[in-house]
């Protein structure tokens, strides 16, 4: 078990998702940056698609009720373990009534919390994510509170984590060659132009060629981005159709959406362009605020980006099992 | 990438769903959205349905979100090519013939007018019929769910007499209740979630129509045949 000691709202239980009942209207929810659960149960010897926690708002703490491996990766900061400073990225054991403690980073989005042998809440549909707004799956299906007791599986990984942690190099670093940096801070997220991008004049340039702002309204069904509308040549009425997290709507206002995790099913509003499924783990560790500008991508571009990401993984759990049988056999 | 595409299928070319050909654009990289052209029919929807059963047999597909008269092929991966991609559904769809699918009939009781029916006078003024007519209009239609999608388990129901079309509201109501029957343009459906709807209200079924719990979570399927029953007609 771990107890819940300190939350705000909207932190909930999630793992990859659920993909395959977007035909039933159900949407596939699932961590806003999937590459940190990815990592961080890979560090905690779980299967790649444990359920996690997701915190997005903050401060956060929980209690351990028994020796539990555990890693805390996406957003910077670094973690407290009683008051013992931690690393992002690293996994370490906590003992029996520690508490773990992630304060506000100071500039991403969101952190998780991995624990070894995943956090134990029922499957709903193959997922153990919470989807808040059909109110399933993860935690009762609802954002995480004060005094929640969530039981943890038994971990399969018989290999210790060594006494000082077991870190990784985190995506951003490992990936820079990737993933490129802030550019007079905005973040580029690379794009297609989608279905009714020729709707809009210019080649959309009034689309690719300004900074946005990530809008308080913002959240894991979509960000709305604020800046100087942009206005289709024609209004047309789209007939319903199945959409996916990335798409970028542009409503009658003219202030674009970009669907997340918790996206909805379907859709209507033109569509100016589609995220990269790679790219969108770094919007997901966008802050509302922040800023951001559409990079105009292909797909060959986006077939490199999402083998070097399967690379990294690899290697990471490649390396983790490594340095795991070393120690043991040491031991 | 997606201009050269268009190309050779102009935007929102209005031509019989027998001859024109689909309209594919991209969401994102691995995700491709084939429109039908033509009308907003039953014969447009039967190829549809057909073309969902041949791309869900691709190896490379993740998944399939039909939609109303358009499908979205979910690919496993980016494609090499999305060329090749293009292709295949195109060659898909054109060889892709109307099939019917053997629904169930679903009743649902409704209570037509009362507290729930908020949107009923506009209707009535729009289609400058009684209340009584309007409700007479909707429950003598019979309805074919066409796609799921929007909420968990939610039908877009297709035969809606064009006497009570209603447009989507401009500004969602922002907090439609769970269980509302409504009219979106020229479809009809239920509303399964609590929360902003842009549909018009004019009736209120209590029928649970989604349970994560169980190995059929939605009780409507694509195909499914719809009829309203009045429970209770409150005008």
């Amino acid at each position: 078990m771990i107890e819940i000691v300190e939350t705000g709202p909207f932190n909930t239980v999630q793992d990859l998702g659920r993909p395959g009942y977007r035909d039933i209207g159900v949407s596939a929810s699932g961590a806003m940056d999937p590459l940190a659960v990815r990592i961080g149960n890979i560090l905690v010897g779980n299967e790649e698609g444990a359920a996690a926690i997701e915190v997005q708002t903050f401060p956060f703490s929980l209690r351990f009720d028994r020796r539990t491996v555990f890693a805390v990766t996406g957003a910077d900061g670094d973690p407290l373990l009683d008051a013992l400073e931690l690393l992002s990225w690293c996994a370490y054991t906590a003992e029996a009534g520690q508490v773990l403690a992630l304060k506000h980073p100071p500039t991403l989005a969101r952190a998780y919390v991995s624990i070894g042998g995943g956090l134990d809440v029922p499957s709903v549909m193959g997922s153990r994510s919470t989807s808040l707004r059909g109110s399933f799956g993860g935690n009762a299906g609802r954002p995480l509170e004060k005094g929640d007791r969530i039981a943890v599986g038994n971990s399969t990984d018989l290999a210790p984590v060594p006494a000082n942690g077991l870190a990784v190099i985190e995506p951003a670093v490992a990936l820079r060659e990737v993933f490129p940096d802030l550019v007079d801070g905005a973040l580029p997220v690379r794009a297609l132009p989608g279905g009714e991008h020729a709707l809009f004049p210019d080649d959309g340039d009034a689309f690719w060629s300004q900074t946005w702002k990530i809008s308080s309204r913002s959240d894991r069904t979509g960000y709305r981005l604020s800046g100087e509308p942009i206005k289709p040549t024609a209004s047309i009425e789209m007939r319903s159709h199945g959409i996916m997290p990335g798409v970028i709507q542009v409503p009658p206002g003219g202030e674009p959406i970009v669907q997340m995790s918790d996206a909805n099913t379907a859709g209507g509003y033109p569509k100016i362009a589609g995220v990269i499924e790679c790219d969108l783990w770094r919007l997901g560790q966008a802050r509302i605020g922040s800023r951001l500008r559409f990079v105009r991508s292909t797909h060959a571009e986006a077939r490199a980006v999402e083998q070097a990401v399967a690379r990294y993984v690899k290697d990471v759990r490649t390396t983790s099992e490594m340095v795991k049988r070393a120690l043991r056999a040491m031991a | 990438m997606i201009a050269t595409l268009n190309n050779h299928m102009p935007l929102r070319e209005i031509v019989p769903a027998a001859q024109g050909r689909a309209r594919i654009s991209s969401i994102g990289a691995r995700s491709f959205l084939l429109e039908a052209p033509g009308e907003f029919d039953l014969a447009a929807q039967r190829r549809i349905w057909a073309l969902s059963q041949t791309v869900r047999g691709w190896p490379d597909i993740a998944e399939i979100v039909p939609g109303m008269t358009n499908l979205l092929a979910i690919f496993t991966e980016a494609p090499e090519d999305p060329d090749t991609v293009v292709a295949r559904l195109l060659e898909a769809w054109d060889n892709a013939r109307g099939i019917d699918l053997a629904g169930k009939t679903i009743e649902v009781p409704v209570h037509y007018g009362g507290e729930h029916a908020v949107d009923l006078p506009a209707l009535c003024d729009l289609a400058r019929l009684s209340d009584r007519e309007v409700v007479r209009i909707h429950h003598e239609a019979t309805y074919r769910v066409f796609a799921l999608g929007s909420a968990p388990g939610f039908g877009y129901l297709h035969g809606l007499d064009q006497r009570i079309y209603m447009p989507r509201k401009t500004v969602p109501s922002l907090k439609m209740a769970r269980g509302c029957v409504t009219i979106g343009g020229m479809q009809t459906g239920v509303a399964m979630l609590t929360g902003p709807n842009g549909w018009n209200s004019i009736g209120f079924a209590e029928l649970q129509m989604f349970d994560p719990t169980s190995p059929t979570p939605a009780m409507m399927a694509p195909g499914d045949t719809v009829r309203f029953v009045p429970a209770r007609i409150e005008l």
